[in-house]
């Protein structure tokens, strides 16, 4: 890549563009991640009774296994969230800056 | 293909001591009937050496069939730049999913019920971390390794240096662990065959996997296993459900009542009877996540995929499929409850503990299979164990091949200037040296205590790897000096405190009360990590680092919108 190019795509508003969505949305949803895990880390930590209560009287079942796969299930969905939103807007707007560049 | 005759020829002749060894173990009994034969002396199992025999074939075809698609630098290491994004979810999964995970989170449900999905949890929500920061731009920036991408702007020497000796630490260690795995899975299975001959077979397949098919036969032995793996356990997970009416208010009641430790399977978030550590249960936490997302086997996945896109994608697919193997354990381990414990046909003396298996403390699953689909079952489970074992173990060959013949043979030695042919020929020399290590490793650690290998390896991707790779990438400050003072810090920070930990000081070296309480010394040397990387880089006045950080930007551009990445190959 030229120094030439390089400069024109710092310059490129797409690129701009491109690099603030994509920074928010990874690192948004890092941070959706890491509070739910170590919600779920810090509660086995101090508030270990949350967990470990049953989610009904006379159940066995304890709230911690219904957590636990919430968070399983929602590391899949943000999974999802991120390429649904990085096929649907990141591809296109990088089609167009590589477009223009190799102009 | 001459070399790849002589390969074959040498491994049918292989096949043959293979057979006749079995051969012997099973007319041995027969011919000495009055030899003190244990009184339950387990039959041969024919269906697991069957089914093992049939992936050995297939997988062989298919090693000759990628090694005669594999003629460039860029085919050996990473496929040709030519797996899919579903492809590539498989073989990550694959890679993710080892024996010792699908065994030990079943173990440790089936032991301590509710805590294990603790570990399942920790080790899925590296994923989502690894694409939200990482996948895309490694696929952008890198060729072969993540060296690759952590010395993009820096100098060549000194990271590749320190990235490589952590990279085979982890390896290494990982390889010992997968390697006394194996050998005592088989010798369990085919109690014929001895822990050393199993060792032997490994050590012999994943060579010929690795050095003639190179990532084509590892990628697609790791597909098939994941697809065989993900199957098997489902129908397991099937069976267990069955037996309950599919009621998972039953599943777990029925647990709980049949459990020794009643319902404090449901209430520790601790192993059942240790005392409960917060810190300890953080740093547990900060090392299962982070270090996911620094495992050097699974980093250079990413550098297969056609493009970023599909990288991106593989994510998806490899976290879904992880994610829900993590569940069908969990179902497993509970099923391991109700119909292995409490048996006698599986238990080891039922007068003294309802829990203790026959085979040691990873047999849950695999009696577990035998439990509801009889021998036929149990031998399909055990093959689908070995073949993980196979698999995995030829994944972090490769990776280990390509730290010492990318990182340190052609950029380190060789200045960026070796000859490609020669380059793949110091890798293929690597795999085989790697190889003959596992198996010497794995014979030596077969009676130590290897409970430490998964705090060490995580703990050294998740304080080396992962923080200098994600300041690389995202931190334009980053010099060469703060990412090779980090990255050492790193290394030694966690080899260190593990020495003087519990695990290793006290059970393992019996020297008395660990110096340093804690298992997981994440929590400590990550921070550390992360200020001396920080002001290691801003203290340095240097010319090189002005030039490291000015070069940012185009480091960044290429990140970015993937211009100037590696390409696929043509055919």
């Amino acid at each position: 890549m030229s120094l030439l190019i390089a400069s024109n795509i710092q310059k490129n508003p797409k690129y701009l563009e491109l690099v603030h969505r994509r920074n928010t949305l990874g690192w948004t949803l890092s941070a959706i991640v890491c509070v739910m895990y170590f919600g779920f880390t810090l509660m086995i930590a101090y508030a270990p009774d949350i967990l470990t209560n049953p989610i009904a009287p006379g159940s066995v079942i304890p709230m911690g296994m219904l957590l636990g796969l919430g968070v399983i299930l929602a590391s899949c969905a943000t999974t999802g969230i991120y390429v649904y939103m990085a096929n649907k807007t990141f591809d296109p707007i990088i089609a167009e800056i590589v477009r223009e560049a190799s102009k | 293909m001459r070399i790849f005759k002589t390969v074959i020829g040498a491994a049918l002749s292989f096949a043959t001591l293979f057979a006749s060894t079995l051969s012997y173990g099973f007319d041995a009994p027969a011919a000495a009937p009055a030899a003190a034969v244990p009184a339950a002396a387990p039959p041969l199992n024919w269906h697991a050496i069957i089914m093992f025999l049939i992936f050995v074939s297939i997988t062989l075809v298919i090693t000759y069939w990628a090694a005669t698609h594999t003629k460039t630098a860029s085919d050996f290491y990473a496929a040709g730049r030519g797996v899919t994004g579903l492809q590539n979810g498989m073989a990550i999964a694959g890679d993710y999913m080892s024996a010792a995970s699908f065994l030990g989170i079943a173990a440790l449900v089936y032991f301590n019920g509710f805590y294990g999905l603790i570990f399942s949890v920790g080790w899925l929500v590296g994923w989502p971390i690894i694409l939200f920061l990482v996948a895309e731009r490694l696929r952008n920036l890198g060729k072969y390794t993540y060296a690759d991408v952590v010395s993009f702007r820096l100098q060549q020497g000194p990271i590749r240096i320190m990235a490589a000796i952590s990279s085979l630490i982890v390896v290494i260690w990982y390889l010992i662990g997968q390697a006394v795995g194996a050998g005592q899975l088989l010798h369990t299975l085919v109690p014929q065959m001895s822990y050393r001959l199993s060792i032997v077979i490994v050590g012999v397949l994943i060579v010929l996997y690795v050095t003639l098919g190179g990532m084509k036969a590892t990628t697609w032995v790791q597909i098939i296993k994941a697809g065989l793996l993900l199957g098997g356990a489902s129908c397991m997970a099937f069976g267990v459900m069955l037996h309950e009416g599919f009621s998972f208010a039953k599943l777990f009641s029925d647990a709980v009542a049949l459990h020794p430790k009643g319902i404090k399977i449901m209430q520790s978030v601790v192993p059942i009877g240790a005392k409960a550590n917060p810190i300890e249960s953080i740093s547990l936490g900060l090392t299962l996540m982070f270090g996911t997302a620094g495992l050097p086997h699974i980093l250079m996945r990413f550098f297969t995929t056609t493009d970023s896109k599909a990288a991106r994608k593989s994510v998806l697919y490899g976290t879904c499929f992880i994610g829900y193997f993590y569940i069908l354990t969990f179902i497993i381990g509970f099923g391991a409850i109700i119909l292995v414990a409490n048996n006698p046909t599986y238990v080891v003396d039922i007068t003294k503990s309802v829990l203790d298996l026959k085979g040691g403390g990873s047999m849950p699953a695999i009696y577990l299979s035998h439990a509801i689909g009889g021998n036929f079952f149990l031998g399909f489970i055990a093959a689908v164990a070995f073949a993980t074992i196979l698999a995995v173990v030829s994944g972090l060959t490769l990776a280990g091949a390509s730290a010492l013949s990318h990182d340190i043979y052609a950029s380190v030695i060789m200045k960026g200037k070796a000859d490609e042919k020669k380059e793949v020929w110091v890798s293929k020399m690597s795999v085989i040296g790697l190889g003959i290590l596992a198996v010497l490793l794995g014979i030596a650690f077969e009676k130590q205590n290897v409970a430490y290998i998964v705090a060490l390896t995580f703990s050294i991707a998740a304080c080396t790897n992962f923080p200098i790779l994600v300041l690389s990438v995202f931190w334009k400050g980053l010099t060469t000096r703060g990412a090779v003072m980090g990255g050492y810090t790193g290394i030694f920070g966690s080899i260190g405190l593990l020495i003087i930990g519990p695990t290793v000081w006290t059970k393992v070296l019996s020297m008395g009360p660990a110096i340093f309480p804690y298992d997981f010394p994440t929590f400590v040397v990550l921070p550390v990590v992360l200020i001396v990387a920080y002001v290691a880089s801003v203290t340095d006045g240097s010319e090189s680092a002005k030039k490291e950080r000015a070069a940012f930007e185009a480091q960044m551009i290429r990140a970015e919108t993937g211009l100037g990445a590696e390409a696929a190959a043509e055919h």
